[in-house]
Order: C-alpha cells, then sequence, then structure tokens
C-alpha cells in the first residue's frame, strides 16, 4: 500500500483534537500540509496565517509561551528556509514546546521545481540546539512520529513528504523517539537510511540477499537527536556504512552518522543523497531516478566498497 | 500610583539603565531612556501583575519587541522587585541572569524572549490567541521601535493582529525617530506612522511618551477599543533625560565611560522626569 506521510499527519491531528491544548496554525496550505483535516474537525483551534512563514512561527512561539502546544504548518522549503530565523530565536532559543510539521519536503515534490524542492532543511534544522528533527519513513511511522510529539516537551521539527510511498511498518509498531529501528540484520553492509529512502533500502537488502549479500538496514527516524549507539555498534560489527536520504549529503543523515563515527569509530562510509545540486520539474518518481536516490543506486554503491 | 510616585520610580530606572551599561561596558542607552517612562507606567500603574509568581497564567503580558532597550526592562523589573537590584551589574556577564537582549529563560518577569528585531509582535498575536481560546481577559502590550518596523515580518503580524480581532494586544511605538545609522527618514522612512497602522486595521492613538499622565490615560483608552488590536504612537526623546545623550542617534549602542556615567547620574538626578 502507498500512502504519503502527509496523509498520515492529517489523521494524527484529528486524533489529538481532543486534547484542548493542541493548537494547529497553517500558512494557506492546509489543504496540501493535510492540517485541513484538524480544520474540519476542530474550526476554533486552527488558524491560518496567510501567506506569511515567519508571522506564522512567531505566533506559534505566542501560544507557546501561554501553555499551548502548537504545530505549525508549511512546506518544508518556506518553514525552514523563509521562516528560519524565526524558529531559532523565538522558538527554540526560548525553548518553547512548538511542533513544525513541514510537508513536501525533499526533490519529491515533483513538478514544482527547485523552488520548492528543500534538500537543506535537515540540516538548517539540526544545526539548531536542542532542536528534535524527525524524519518518519512511511505513514504508520509518521503518525507516531506526530503523537511522539506532541507527547515532549520542547521543539520538534518533523519532516514529511508529498509522494505516496510503500508503507514498511504494521500498525503495531512502536516509535521510540531517538532510538533507531533496526529492520533487517546481515553482516556484510549496513544501510542506514532515513524517510522514504527506508523502503529503498530494504528493497536492495532483499535483491542483496538473492546474490548472497547480507545487508542490515537501519531505519534512521531521528536524525537529531541521533541515536549514536546504534550507529557505532553497527559500524564496528560490520565495518561498511551506506547512508540513504532524499536530502543534501552535505549536512543531513549522512553528515550526521559521518560526525559521530569519525570521533568514535572510524569507519568508511559512502553518501547516497543529493550531491550539492538544485532540483528541478519532473514527476516525482522520474526526479527519484534522475538524482540516483533508488533501489539499483543503493546495491552499485553496497558492491563499490 | 500617582504621577509624583512614578516620576520617582523612572528616575530610579534611569540611574539603573545607566549604571548597567556603563558596568556591562556595552549596551544600548538611547532606546532604553526613550522607553523608561512607558516601561514604568505599565510596570508600576497599569499591568495586572504579581511580581512574586511571574508566571501567573491571568497576568497581562508584555512582549518588549525591542528587544536591545533590555536595560530599561531589567531596571523596571528589579524595581518592581522580581529580582534583587544588584543582579543589574551583571548585565551581559558570563553566566549572567540578564542576557544582552531579553531571553525568557533566565530573566523572572520577561514574558517573551526578543532582540532579534520584528518578531515580538507575532509572538504577542499568540499570547493574544491563547487567551481569547481560554476566555481570559488579560492583555498582551508590546513595545515597537520606530526603525524595527522596517521589519517585514511587522507587518505580517500587524495583519494577523487586525485580522483576528486582537482587541487584547496593545502595542506601543517609541517613536524617537532615530536608529543606528541616522533618522528613520535618513535610513528609510516609516512616515506615515498612524496612516499605515489605520490601514492594516489599528486603532491608532498617541501620546507625549515622557509625560505620565497622559501615557496612564491612552492605556486607559486603549483598554476599551473593542474587535481591533491598539497601537499607541509615543513621541519620545532618544537617550531622554541625559543631556548628552538626547537625540543623538551615536548613542543608541555605546557604553557611557566613567566620566559621561556621573554625568549622565548628574542629569538625572537634577531632572524633572
Amino acid at each position: 500500500m502507498n500512502k504519503a506521510t502527509r496523509e498520515a499527519y492529517g489523521e494524527a491531528l484529528v486524533e489529538l483534537s481532543n486534547n484542548e491544548n493542541i493548537v494547529v496554525l497553517d500558512a494557506d496550505l492546509a489543504a496540501a500540509t493535510k492540517t485541513g483535516s484538524f480544520k474540519k474537525a476542530c474550526p476554533e483551534r486552527f488558524f491560518d496565517m496567510g501567506i506569511a512563514e515567519q508571522d506564522l512561527m512567531g505566533t506559534a512561539a505566542g501560544f507557546a509561551a501561554s501553555g499551548k502546544i502548537p504545530f505549525a504548518s508549511t512546506f518544508a522549503m518556506f518553514a525552514t528556509g523563509r521562516a528560519f530565523e524565526q524558529i531559532r530565536n523565538s522558538i527554540a532559543y526560548p525553548k518553547l514546546n512548538v511542533k513544525i510539521v513541514a510537508t513536501h519536503a525533499g526533490i519529491t515534490v515533483g513538478e514544482d521545481g527547485g523552488t520548492h524542492q528543500t534538500v537543506e532543511d535537515i540540516a538548517l534544522m539540526r544545526s539548531i540546539p536542542g532542536m528534535v528533527v524527525l524524519s518518519p519513513s512511511d505513514d504508520v511511522e509518521a503518525k507516531a512520529a506526530i503523537f511522539a510529539a506532541a507527547e515532549y516537551y520542547g521543539p520538534v521539527y518533523i519532516r514529511l513528504g508529498r509522494l505516496a510511498t510503500p508503507t514498511i511498518h504494521d500498525e503495531n509498531y512502536e516509535f521510540q523517539l531517538g532510538k533507531g529501528e533496526v529492520l533487517r540484520k546481515g553482516a556484510d553492509v549496513a544501510i542506514i537510511a532515513t524517510g522514504l529512502m527506508v523502503a529503498k533500502a530494504l528493497d536492495a537488502a532483499d535483491k542483496l540477499k538473492a546474490e548472497g549479500i547480507n545487508a542490515t538496514v537501519v531505519n534512521i527516524h531521528t536524525i537529531k537527536p541521533l541515536d549514536n549507539e546504534l550507529i557505532v555498534k553497527v559500524a564496528k560489527e560490520i565495518g561498511k556504512v551506506v547512508t540513504v536520504e532524499e536530502h543534501s549529503v552535505i549536512g543531513g543523515l549522512g553528515s550526521a552518522v559521518c560526525d559521530v563515527l569519525s570521533q568514535e569509530f572510524p569507519t568508511l562510509v559512502k553518501l547516497i543523497g543529493i550531491n550539492d545540486v538544485f532540483g528541478q520539474s519532473a514527476a516525482a518518481n522520474e526526479l527519484l531516478v534522475h538524482y540516483n536516490l533508488t533501489t539499483e543506486n543503493i546495491l552499485k554503491m553496497v558492491k563499490s566498497f | 500610583m500617582n504621577t509624583i510616585e512614578l516620576k520617582s520610580v523612572a528616575k530610579n530606572v534611569r540611574r539603573s539603565i545607566i549604571e548597567e551599561v556603563f558596568l556591562a561596558k556595552s549596551g544600548h542607552p538611547g532606546g532604553s531612556l526613550s522607553v523608561a517612562d512607558i516601561l514604568t507606567v505599565l510596570y508600576f500603574d497599569k499591568m495586572n501583575i504579581d511580581s512574586s509568581n511571574p508566571k501567573w497564567e491571568g497576568r497581562d503580558r508584555l512582549v518588549l519587541s525591542k528587544g536591545h532597550s533590555a536595560p530599561a526592562l531589567y531596571a523596571v523589573l528589579a524595581e518592581k522587585g522580581y529580582f534583587a537590584k544588584k543582579n543589574l551589574k551583571t548585565l551581559r556577564k558570563l553566566g549572567s541572569m540578564l542576557q544582552g537582549h531579553p531571553d525568557m529563560k533566565v530573566t523572572p518577569g520577561v514574558d517573551m524572549s526578543t532582540g532579534s528585531l520584528g518578531q515580538g509582535l507575532s509572538a504577542a498575536n499568540g499570547m493574544a490567541l491563547a487567551a481569547k481560546l481560554d476566555k481570559k481577559d488579560h492583555k498582551i502590550y508590546v513595545i515597537l521601535g520606530d526603525g524595527e518596523i522596517q521589519e517585514g515580518q511587522v507587518w505580517e503580524a500587524a495583519m494577523s493582529s487586525s485580522h483576528y480581532k486582537l482587541d487584547n494586544v496593545i502595542a506601543f511605538l517609541d517613536h524617537n525617530g532615530l536608529q543606528i545609522d541616522g533618522s528613520n527618514d535618513e535610513v528609510m522612512g516609516v512616515s506615515p506612522l498612524d496612516e499605515k497602522f489605520a490601514a492594516f486595521g489599528w486603532k491608532v492613538l498617541k501620546v507625549d511618551g515622557h509625560d505620565m499622565d497622559a501615557i496612564k490615560k491612552v492605556i486607559d483608552e486603549a483598554k476599551l477599543t473593542k474587535g481591533k488590536p491598539t497601537i499607541i504612537i509615543a513621541e519620545t526623546i532618544k537617550g531622554k533625560g541625559v543631556s548628552f545623550m538626547e537625540n543623538q542617534a551615536g548613542w543608541h549602542g555605546k557604553a557611557p565611560n566613567e566620566e559621561q556615567m556621573k554625568i549622565a547620574l548628574e542629569d538625572i538626578k537634577r531632572g524633572e522626569a
């Protein structure tokens, strides 16, 4: 089954709507981010801030300063780019309890093109002190991540996508903030992935197995705080690491893994991601192929050690 | 509090501003002195607050959007008893509870962290919307600088205050006419202030920002506004009360030396306001 993580967000918000402290803010994108479902369920606690992302984040900060749990949503490009400084200074610096749930992250925005395809958002958000950064791999995990964020006190950035992608978790899945998830165990190579690339990493592991190569697959849904322990353990046991993300190789999951391993257990790491270029218009799946975010490229990278 | 008492508090506040900035060897005396009387009236006469319970949910809030005037806010908060006055000597020093710009995490009585200009009104709107949701009638005061309104976010937020009919938002515009590079008119014209805010759906009031009685009256008038936010354009003098700082853009962000500090304290002692 294919489903977009943003769809799960809309459902999660409706389930959370009985919590009177939760308020939802959007910047004229409620239909696309799926906050519209909360607007329908709970119009008195939904606030459209218009096309004004800086004000969106500042208003969310004010709500949080008064004890509310604001979910502030827009596209990832505008949340983390346009309103970076408001997130840093009005939300994170005072450690306010704001949940920034950004959809349409990465190149799978598709036809809208490079202006709307942020491949820098993880880098920007993980550089802010105290910010929790979540990047769920499917709709089930996205929903669980939203619930976990609502429970956690403090600023959280959650990265969601537009594209419908395969569901890899079942409904009994237990999400643990800050803990990586080992999806496959194999002694030959470790594939550490995040977001929609986790499904491709699993696909790659299955294909490798058929060729007699056993891969460990780790899903990193919490980019920050990173599960250093698991990453070091995997590196020690296996020695070869491939990271896979729909984000720039500068400052994303690959960088975060290298930050840990270079200091704690130097290991050869190969990074799959967007290689310091902007995206462009095309169908999302075409773009994934064009930028080598494919099962085939994971296989190729694994065999290149 | 009567006018004589308010003037006496404001004198203490001005003295503290000069001493804080002198000891810190940096900071922003000009805009702190221009806003000192407004903050004094708010905290000592108009705001419904409890200095022994700074996080009290039903309190009026104040967002010092022009956060560089922190020395004035800290002086008022210390006068009001939120923390001991001796802390004022630690402004801008390592580990101090008084950061260069307001930090709600470490300073009792600071309702919002500010300093990067243009962000305070949005936060105030969030607080005002939360109050409306909770059916509470406390007010959210905001202090904007006149140079600050060159930031685009101020106008995004001004639209929101009006769109959501936030009559619990009362903003002051500290209109001293000066910013770092010179006068507003030279740097980036902000006029006409009243027409701009009126066009954005605000009730606009005007006041002499150094006349205690007039400030009291205008706040009472603002509190009566229904269905829209109010902005009070306060005509002020940058550096007010210190002879050599008055109307001098150069004293926006500079500490006095020891000799200047002594003259400043003498001016304040002699001064009427």
